[in-house]
């Protein structure tokens, strides 16, 4: 493998010095132009640098028309940038001669409203269609269909019945099976909980966390900081096409105000802890979950002596 | 992928030819294709061309726009050139191998080609300056005689106008799905045709459940607002004709009239 890290290293680049090996995605300087050279050019994506790890839980957040869910699409390579380039496991995907539908086995993507995707008889033949794709025999597609059913929790007694007789949440969670089922390393979802009741978003998002934590790299683009800020290791806001911040969920909650600048606003729970701290209470302001805004004021109520 | 697709597609700018009644541009649409299919002569399409011409000179839509629409006609004009090259009987030009071309072939050849061209850009000019919305409207009137005749003009209208509303949406729905299905590993450039038609599948199902899905809501939502058809209903822009359709009709006259002279009188 040696002299593949010597080709790789002549071949210019930001991160050429380490990319012997390295894992995960590495996008260096990716910009995407919609209808270039016609009236309606707009720049969806303007120079994005980010570096992915393996098993990362990351948020990507922004308002509508930030470029999230282009930036997206660039991941499995379905949009080609226009300038710049994105390293899967250390290959250039826009190499000549990359096996495009290979990435694709690799990073799975979940489109918004995944349901709407469906198309088999029987929920099972429709998350047969990925491993299908990818050339398994039969006896391991059906099991790694039903290991991806499983996985999204429906009820074994839906496996054979038409996914349109299905309700919203499960539909997705089938869709969503279709996509695991393909055993990415990579998983993306573009608004997994966008149309669902609470009890289905609490579902969704419980298993995509499931789903990290057995060892998936996981990017979550949202719009409700709710979502993200319960679950993910770090977020990545976008504005314009162009990333603004990029961190913890506690670094980047720290600074709201400018995130109400772009039409976003920090999770409740901050925004009350900060009302708080302004009215004198001693209080952390990068909380952003619920159980630490309540361990937080059990604390101070403590200290003022449990009044 | 799906978005070159330009045919019938609006052309938004402030022009004579935007301002028109949508009756006027439907009416003299309606004539110049017929004043293209009268006679077979120079002159005629001389004439021709120079309407076409000026109209779009005055519509203000860029020819680059207009020409990328013909990309998908370019097929059909080539099968219909070639066959009439090298099928007429007449006086033979040139032969090789076994193909000849006639004096006679290669005239009504380049007739054709001439025809279906101004054809194409006479009527595409039609949607190009006239707003979807207009362009039934204006049909509903036109049509309304028919009326007496027990024809559904203000249904048929109606549906018209929700067919194309629904083109973008529909185009942009096939976007999305043949993109989630690419992204499990669909394949839809390899294999044989049946294997390719077969591989539409994916596509097909999801996009007529969601064509159904929209025509569900669309129903309902016109129900819930009292829709109950045309009888009764009133516009809230009534199309009236002005001063600029007046001559716009009386140049399409001077028009059919230089056509069917020129037809009759001219030598070539």
């Amino acid at each position: 493998m040696s002299w593949c890290g010597s080709f790789a290293l002549w071949r210019g680049g930001e991160y050429k010095d380490n990319r012997d090996g390295q894992m995960g995605i590495i996008i260096n300087h990716l910009s995407y132009v919609y209808g270039a050279n016609t009236s309606y050019e707009i720049r969806a994506l303007d120079d994005i640098s980010l570096k992915i790890e393996d098993g990362e839980f990351i948020g990507l957040i922004g308002h509508t028309g930030s470029g999230k869910s282009t930036l997206a699409q660039h991941l499995n390579g379905l949009l080609k940038a226009t300038e710049g380039e994105l390293f899967f496991n250390g290959e250039n995907i826009y190499e000549k001669g990359f096996d495009m539908r290979a990435l694709r086995f690799k990073v799975g993507l979940v489109f918004q409203y995944p349901e709407h995707q469906l198309f088999e008889e029987t929920v099972f033949k429709d998350v047969c269609f990925g491993p299908k794709n990818k050339g398994l025999g039969k006896k391991e597609t059906d099991l790694t269909a039903f290991d991806a059913l499983q996985k999204v929790h429906l009820p074994e007694k839906y496996y054979f019945s038409s996914p349109f007789e299905l309700s919203g949440g499960q539909k997705r969670c089938v869709a969503i099976a279709g996509v695991l089922a393909m055993k990415p390393e990579v998983l993306v979802l573009d608004e997994p909980t966008a149309g669902l009741d609470p009890q289905g978003r609490k579902e969704i998002l419980t298993l995509i966390r499931e789903l990290n934590h057995a060892g998936t790299t996981v990017i979550l683009i949202s719009h409700s900081m709710e979502d993200v800020a319960d679950f993910v290791g770090r977020i990545v806001v976008m504005n314009h096409g162009r990333v603004l911040m990029d961190g913890t969920p506690g670094e980047v909650f720290r600074r709201s105000e400018e995130l109400e600048e772009v039409g976003l606003s920090a999770p409740r729970v901050t925004r009350v802890m900060k009302k708080l701290k302004e009215q004198g209470f001693p209080l952390r302001e990068d909380v952003t979950t619920t159980e630490e805004a309540a361990r937080e004021i059990l604390k101070v109520r403590q200290l003022f002596g449990g009044v | 992928m799906l978005r070159d697709i330009t045919l019938g597609q609006y052309y938004q700018t402030e022009s004579v030819i935007h301002r028109l009644d949508p009756r006027t541009k439907i009416t003299a649409t309606f004539f110049y294709i017929i004043s293209l299919f009268l006679f077979n002569r120079v002159s005629v399409y001389a004439l021709a061309f120079l309407f076409l011409g000026s109209v779009i000179a005055l519509s203000r839509v860029p020819l680059s726009f207009i020409f990328r629409g013909m990309k998908s006609i370019v097929f059909l004009l080539l099968v219909t050139v070639v066959f009439n090259l090298f099928l007429t009987p007449g006086y033979p030009l040139i032969s090789f191998w076994r193909f000849t071309i006639t004096d006679q072939g290669l005239i009504i050849a380049s007739f054709t080609a001439t025809r279906l061209i101004f054809l194409i850009v006479g009527s595409s000019l039609l949607t190009l300056t006239t707003t979807p919305n207009n362009l039934t409207d204006g049909l509903e009137r036109l049509l309304n005689p028919l009326k007496t005749f027990r024809v559904p003009v203000h249904e048929v209208a109606m549906m018209m106008s929700i067919a194309l509303r629904f083109i973008p949406i529909l185009l942009d729905e096939t976007d999305k799905i043949m993109k989630a299905q690419l992204s499990r590993g669909a394949d839809f450039e390899h294999g044989n045709l049946i294997k390719r038609a077969k591989n539409l599948i994916p596509i097909l199902v999801p996009l007529f459940v969601s064509a159904f899905r929209r025509a569900n809501d669309l129903a309902l939502a016109m129900e819930a607002r009292c829709y109950r058809g045309g009888d009764g209903r009133t516009k809230m822009k009534p199309l009236r004709y002005q001063s600029r359709d007046r001559i716009a009709y009386g140049i399409l006259v001077l028009y059919i009239a230089g056509i069917i002279l020129a037809g009759r009188f001219s030598p070539i």
